[in-house]
């Protein structure tokens, strides 16, 4: 029998890359510059020379967006970063060796992933403040949970194969099974917890931004110009509506390659 | 009944460790609440009479549980920024966030629940793989850009709902609950996505067990097995998703109400970590703890009683 094709993977995939093409584009080259005040084109519709309109003081809005969507884009991978390392190694020990240190880590794992993330981000907010930095750092530690989870019960599942027995006679060190033998293997598991752990890094930081409590000024952000967008609704709809399908465009397309990856692993 | 009980003392347990947590977070802080408090007043020998006044200077634990005793007694602390008990900021407060939870999760329970029984029914047709492809782009869309699209149609262009224009439940209650339902409907759109999803797919999976073989060679309906076989173990998932659900209702409605200028919980969480506002902030926390705890305990005993195999490992 013929497979279906994955049209998550590839829609995903092409959507993703399009739009992480675009952002870095955006961080050498934008039509106009971000900042630039206008009075001409205060309020202008989007037209050809500026696609989704200005805003409330000319500035071109698909400029803006580009530009803040790399500090989302930034924010985010630096986010997944953290979460990815340390949890990873963490649910490596934890999983190979098993035993009190790995019960005890997945309680607390249950304990914090029971709780909804951008409420823990809020109070860790207000005990280290906010800004880039400290959003990043933030997030990665609210990340560290579910990855662990994940790479602890490969981990667990993996250590009694019979490759990893036979890795073991020819005296491998158990270093080197977690490491060069068993993490290998993983990486088909890890990719869409990597894409769906993007999405919510995305989310989380947006909704941050748009409490005004995320990325500080001048640091740009979809997730405030969002918020100012809401000002000006009546005058200019394609603010909040080019900011936000920026935003719902950016998720969508790694929430398909996610889907798409785990579709093909089953 | 025994399972209920070990439930209730895990209950307990978890609630006094999360206690210990939210209140040694705040302890941690750099600063001291006297600078804050005093404000251009300062002096260091006010700040060490305030202190002396405050309790500060005994020892961590001793403040503990003190603060622990007064919060269960329903003493939460004084508010550094307006000196106003918390307890009395909380109080108006959390009626409008329970309020509008109550409604999203209404919203969220009548609608997933009967649409994803339907499209694990029709699993493979058209019908099935159009709201598949839908509930994956749906679940994309944060709520705060559905609120913000929601108020621009409903409010700018059809003008049947006026943005803004919130009313307290004690001045007008019909009026109060109408001006929540599109905040809570902004919320709930993802949430069903992902409810319908996740019930789908567990009907479908159940739909492939021995049991259900059995079913049909007894000569039931395929109706007949899929609500009084099938449906009530594929529930168990979904019962503990939608306790989830309430924890990340709640949680949304902090971003929500600031989209539609609802004065709830949210809002003064907000506002109070803007300030560093501590007594204020570790009061919400705890309280949004409690019901994360309790919601999560009460879908454990649910499932218990859905699916008796269900035991305490």
């Amino acid at each position: 029998m013929k497979k279906k094709p994955n049209y998550y993977l590839y829609i995903g995939g092409a959507l993703s890359a399009v739009m992480v093409l675009m952002i870095i584009i955006g961080f050498f080259w934008t039509p106009f510059e971000p900042n630039a005040v206008s009075a001409a084109t205060k309020f202008a519709m989007p037209s050809l020379s500026h696609p989704l309109g200005c805003d409330n003081m000319g500035r071109d809005i698909f400029s803006r967006v580009l530009e803040g969507a790399g500090t989302t884009l930034i924010i985010s991978v630096s986010t997944i970063a953290i979460g990815t390392a340390i949890g990873t190694l963490l649910g490596a020990f934890t999983g190979f060796y098993g035993g009190l240190p790995d019960e005890i880590l997945m309680k607390v794992c249950d304990a914090i992933t029971a709780f909804p993330s951008i409420l823990l981000a809020l109070v860790l907010v207000s005990i280290m403040g906010s800004g880039k930095y400290n959003i990043i750092i933030i997030l990665g530690i609210l990340f560290i949970p579910s990855y662990s989870r994940v790479i602890r019960g490969e981990f667990a599942k993996h250590r009694e194969l019979n490759y990893v027995k036979n890795a073991r006679i020819m005296g491998a060190g158990d270093l080197r099974i977690m490491f060069v033998h068993i993490l290998p293997n993983i990486i088909p598991v890890l990719l869409p917890a990597v894409t769906i752990g993007f999405n919510n890094a995305v989310l989380a930081e947006a909704s941050m931004s748009f409490l005004s409590i995320g990325v500080q000024p001048p640091d740009p952000s979809l997730g405030r110009m969002l918020s100012e967008s809401q000002t000006y609704l009546f005058s200019a709809p394609w603010y909040a509506i080019g900011t936000g399908l920026a935003i719902v465009l950016l998720i969508l397309g790694f929430s398909l390659l996610g889907e798409g990856l785990q579709r093909r692993n089953q | 009944m025994k399972y209920i009980f070990k439930k209730l003392v895990s209950l307990i347990i978890i609630l006094f460790i999360v206690s210990l947590l939210a209140f040694l977070a705040f302890q941690v802080i750099p600063g001291d609440p006297t600078t804050k408090i005093l404000g251009t007043e300062y002096t260091p020998e006010r700040a060490h009479a305030l202190r002396e006044a405050m309790g500060l200077n005994r020892p961590v634990i001793v403040r503990y549980f003190e603060w622990l005793k007064n919060f269960l007694m329903g003493d939460f602390g004084t508010s550094y920024s307006y000196s106003l008990s918390v307890k009395e900021m909380l109080a108006g407060k959390l009626p409008i966030t329970f309020v509008l939870t109550a409604i999203s999760f209404t919203i969220i329970t009548v609608i997933s629940i009967p649409l994803g029984i339907l499209l694990a029914k029709f699993e493979g047709t058209w019908l099935d793989r159009i709201f598949t492809t839908m509930n994956q782009t749906i679940m994309s869309i944060p709520p705060f850009f559905i609120g913000i699209v929601l108020s621009y149609i409903f409010s700018i262009v059809l003008k049947v709902f006026v943005h803004g224009d919130f009313v307290s439940y004690t001045v007008d209650p019909v009026k109060f609950v109408k001006y929540l339902f599109f905040p809570a409907i902004s919320i709930a759109i993802p949430r069903i996505a992902m409810t319908v999803k996740l019930l789908r797919s567990s009907i479908i999976g159940e739909m492939d067990k021995d049991y259900v073989r059995t079913a049909f060679s007894r000569g039931n309906s395929r109706d007949s097995v899929l609500y009084r076989h099938v449906l009530k173990n594929s529930i168990v998932p979904v019962v503990t998703f939608l306790a989830v659900t309430i924890a990340d209702i709640v949680a949304g409605s902090i971003i929500i109400e600031q989209v539609f200028g609802i004065p709830g919980l949210g809002r003064l969480l907000v506002s109070s970590i803007f300030n560093r506002d501590f007594p204020v902030v570790q009061a919400i926390v705890v309280i949004l703890a409690i019901l994360v705890v309790t919601v999560n305990t009460l879908a454990d005993i649910i499932n218990q009683y859905i699916d008796p195999r269900i035991k305490l490992r």
